[in-house]
């Protein structure tokens, strides 16, 4: 199978705002439940070892026209939260079970209690992590977290979720996570044979399909990528920041390529691999969780960073591993965590000499003229001066 | 209404002396160099000045110093000048002036420098941006951060898995880091000293905001509002002086009731009540005496707010507790207004809306803060759809002058006023 014809489909699936993979995963047998969710991670772990299909809910994109959810919402708030209840009232999600809205900013926990108001019949649950890293302190608050939500998920579905099935869970999502991370090396070492627009769309077919199915894809495109030759462009090498929940046009990713720039790492979609390295697959499943978010997983501007020093650490080492030139934030408008730590976050880089530019976006901007000058200017200013 | 009184503001001595409390603590602030007291940084949400008090340390309050600046008209400059240096126009402006005002040599309202704080106690109660905004400050003092996560009340309800994780954060973390940072050791007995202190203070609190379920109402419960608890949300909880504070404002309110005065304005009394009003969310700072003024010339009283619940939900039966003195803190964080979900906002806005006999809801939506602006719109409906009665929606900021529209506010208010007469007429007739 060629890269262009798995691309193809996980474009299709892309742009198909009814969710209708999902759909046909709910209708091919009875009883089987859908759990939304949105940026930037839930331990998909727990949804699947219920049995249930985990669905990433991450805004409406440029497609879906937003014309009820503006109602909701003044025009400071950014755009995922009104696309989200624009899919919610033109009935796109009325076969979602579920929705899971994780701790990441106030807008995105308020959203929690809209749906609660506006989907009384939903089981509705704003997931709460750790901000203290102590395995005594956050690790077993977060580790109790994990058990009411697996406890909510049994109750809607009416089993018991076994620590069997969470290890044979957490093994796949493992299986998953490996891929990912391959995927995403093979990217930063030739990223011209890995273009960011299709790592983004094969990421994002993660977001709607059973692991399983995502597995086989990544795999087979992985394997199609290596067998393909395609031309190696003069472009710099550039690390996305910014985009970890709401996100951008493909226009605007295909945009900064275009413009002379490979994104060689990115915060695109981190639910895929937010816990950075393998979940210990025996023993207690919701501690070895708790740990692995705790001692392993990825940072972005949602968590709390302990010390100075270690601010802008996670994206210095990004940019170290990927052998990148400089980085681009590019953060949603009105994206309160990404927006408040971007000073901090450039003052890191300046540090280091590490180049760097940044824009916002909106997940239905329209015009990358502008996004495609600032980013070429950049790449030409990384080209003859770094 | 006394409009003789234009120049010269009509005060009270409760607010003489929370003048005086408020201008000796800046005093304290600023002159730690030749005291040697410490000062810890933090938020009015989940404010823990028992506990920092207990430590012999001062609590400075950079939301407070933000207000001051904004309603001394200097916090555009400030907000403006963050702005150049890369912060975005996009996020909360008290961040912004907070920063702006370190750039500007940190003044504080008594013309001294503000010391810069030995503890960065982050209490990320019930809004996101406290996490990122002490890390901005870490970032400029580098000083120690004492972090101090509570856990949003998702579903309506403080589960013991919170309150545990909040009361371990406090012994494990919190406590031993005001030990180092002050060199004293912890002392319980003192804590409970401080908390019975402000459980006292609470109970006039309450008794002072519940006054304006009288018709007509001694107080205003929002503009006024924010000057009664000052106090009690700043660096006085847990003292004498607050306790005294609210004993004598409550005399006052007392007093007013007798005579039936309706609240006191910086024009003098109230003379009629036309309209009684429950305000969600903060008040605009940089033109509050304008804002306030458009209320009180169309004889609108607001008789209940969510803004003066902002740094603890009295009114609902929370007191802090001197015999569980750290559950106490942690129940008092998990409470405070903003860190409860929506449903539960929403039920508060119907509840006082009944219980005042108000004519109806007012937002006040601050495109600063999403911890309280994210969602109004939707409970806007739902109060009207619960109460029956009409509901208005304007928009200002905290301290950016450039978001407060007076014209465009004082059109949505009188159109406001206008619906609550064709309510009251339809329901006449």
């Amino acid at each position: 199978m060629s890269t262009s014809t798995i691309i193809e489909r996980c474009n299709e699936l892309f742009e198909d705002l009814d969710f209708t993979a999902a759909r046909e995963w709910k209708a091919a047998e009875a009883g089987r439940k859908v759990i939304g969710f949105m940026p930037v991670y839930i331990p998909e772990e727990i949804i699947h070892a219920a049995g249930m299909l985990p669905l990433g809910v991450v805004g409406g994109g440029d497609q879906l026209e937003v014309i009820h959810g503006d109602a909701y919402y003044q025009s400071y708030i950014c755009r995922i939260p009104r696309s989200t209840i624009e899919l919610g009232v033109t009935k796109r999600l009325d076969f979602v079970d579920g929705m899971l809205f994780p701790s990441i900013c106030d807008v995105i926990r308020n959203l929690s209690g809209m749906w609660k108001m506006l989907y009384p019949d939903v089981y509705v649950r704003y997931f709460d992590v750790p901000q203290n890293y102590l395995n005594d302190i956050g690790g077993e608050y977060y580790r109790h977290e994990l058990e009411e939500l697996r406890d909510g998920l049994a109750e809607l579905n009416g089993n018991e979720i076994t620590d069997e099935a969470l290890n044979a869970s957490i093994k796949i999502y493992n299986e998953r996570r490996a891929l990912v991370r391959e995927i995403y090396a093979f990217r930063s070492e030739t990223p011209w044979r890995a273009p960011a627009a299709e790592v983004y769309l094969l990421m994002r077919a993660g977001l709607v399909l059973p692991v399983e199915e995502h597995i086989v894809m990544m795999r087979d495109y992985l394997e199609a990528a290596i067998a393909e030759d395609r031309p190696m462009r003069d472009s710099c090498r550039v690390v996305i920041s910014g985009s970890f929940c709401e996100q951008p046009p493909l226009n605007l990713i295909k945009s900064i390529e275009m413009s002379g720039c490979y994104i060689v790492d990115d915060d695109y979609l981190l639910v895929n691999r937010w816990l950075l390295e393998d979940v210990d697959a025996d023993g207690d499943p919701l501690l070895n969780l708790a740990l692995a978010f705790i001692h392993k997983s990825a940072d972005t501007a949602a968590k709390y960073c302990t010390s100075k020093e270690d601010v802008g650490q996670f994206l210095l080492e990004s940019v170290r591993n990927s052998n990148a030139e400089g980085v681009i934030f590019a953060a949603p408008s009105f994206c309160d965590p990404a927006l408040l730590e971007r000073p901090m976050l450039a003052d890191r880089m300046s540090e280091h000499n590490i180049p760097h530019i940044s824009f916002k976006y909106a997940e239905n901007s329209g015009q990358m003229q502008p996004i495609r000058e600032q980013a070429g200017t950049f790449a030409d200013s990384i080209k003859l001066w770094s | 209404m006394n409009t003789a009184a234009k120049t010269e503001v009509v005060k009270e001595s409760s607010m003489v002396r929370q003048k005086e409390m408020i201008a000796r603590n800046y005093d304290a602030l600023t002159s730690t160099a030749e005291t040697g007291k410490k000062v810890a940084s933090t938020f009015v949400p989940g404010n823990l000045n028992e506990l920092i008090m207990s430590f012999g340390m001062l609590n400075n309050l950079p939301e407070i110093n933000a207000i001051n600046n904004g309603m001394r008209r200097k916090s555009g400059m400030m907000i403006m000048d963050a702005e150049r240096r890369g912060h975005s126009e996009d996020v909360c402006t008290y961040v912004k002036a907070d920063i702006g005002q370190m750039s500007k040599g940190n003044i504080a309202p008594n013309g001294k420098p503000m010391p810069p704080p030995d503890l960065l106690l982050l209490s990320y109660t019930g809004c996101f941006t406290f996490m990122k905004w002490f890390e901005l400050l870490r970032h400029e003092y580098g000083c120690e951060t004492a972090m101090l996560h509570v856990p949003y009340t998702g579903d309506g309800v403080i589960t013991d898995n919170m309150r545990n994780y909040v009361v371990k954060q406090l012994k494990e973390e919190v406590i031993p880091k005001l030990e180092r940072v002050s060199g004293v050791k912890f002392d319980i007995d003192r804590l409970r000293e401080n908390l019975r202190l402000s459980a006292q203070a609470e109970d006039d609190l309450v008794w002072v905001l519940q006054s304006a379920r009288n018709v007509r109402s001694p107080i205003d419960a929002y503009f006024g509002g924010v000057y009664y608890i000052g106090p009690i949300f700043s660096a006085f909880r847990g003292t004498q002086e607050a306790v005294d504070y609210y004993r004598v404002l409550r005399g006052e309110i007392e007093e007013r009731i007798k005579k039936g005065l309706g609240p006191i304005t910086p024009e003098g009394d109230m003379p009629e009540e036309k309209y009684r009003l429950v305000v969600e969310g903060p008040p605009n700072w940089t033109s509050f005496r304008e804002f306030w003024k458009m209320f009180y010339d169309e004889g609108a009283v607001v008789v209940s707010s969510t803004y003066t619940k902002v740094g603890g939900v009295y009114d609902l039966g929370f007191r802090h507790d001197p015999d569980n003195p750290i559950e106490s803190l942690a129940d008092y964080c998990l409470g405070c207004y903003t860190n409860r979900n929506l449903p539960t906002r929403v039920e508060m806005l119907e509840n006082y809306i009944e219980e005042y006999q108000a004519d109806g809801l007012l937002i006040n939506s601050i495109k600063s803060c999403n911890s309280f602006s994210a969602g109004q719109l939707l409970m806007m409906q739902e109060v009207e759809k619960r109460t029956g009665k009409p509901a208005a929606f304007i928009e200002t900021d905290l301290v950016d002058p450039r978001y407060f529209s007076a014209a465009n506010v004082k059109n949505r208010l009188e159109s406001y006023f206008q619906m609550v007469d064709q309510k009251r007429s339809a329901k006449a007739a």
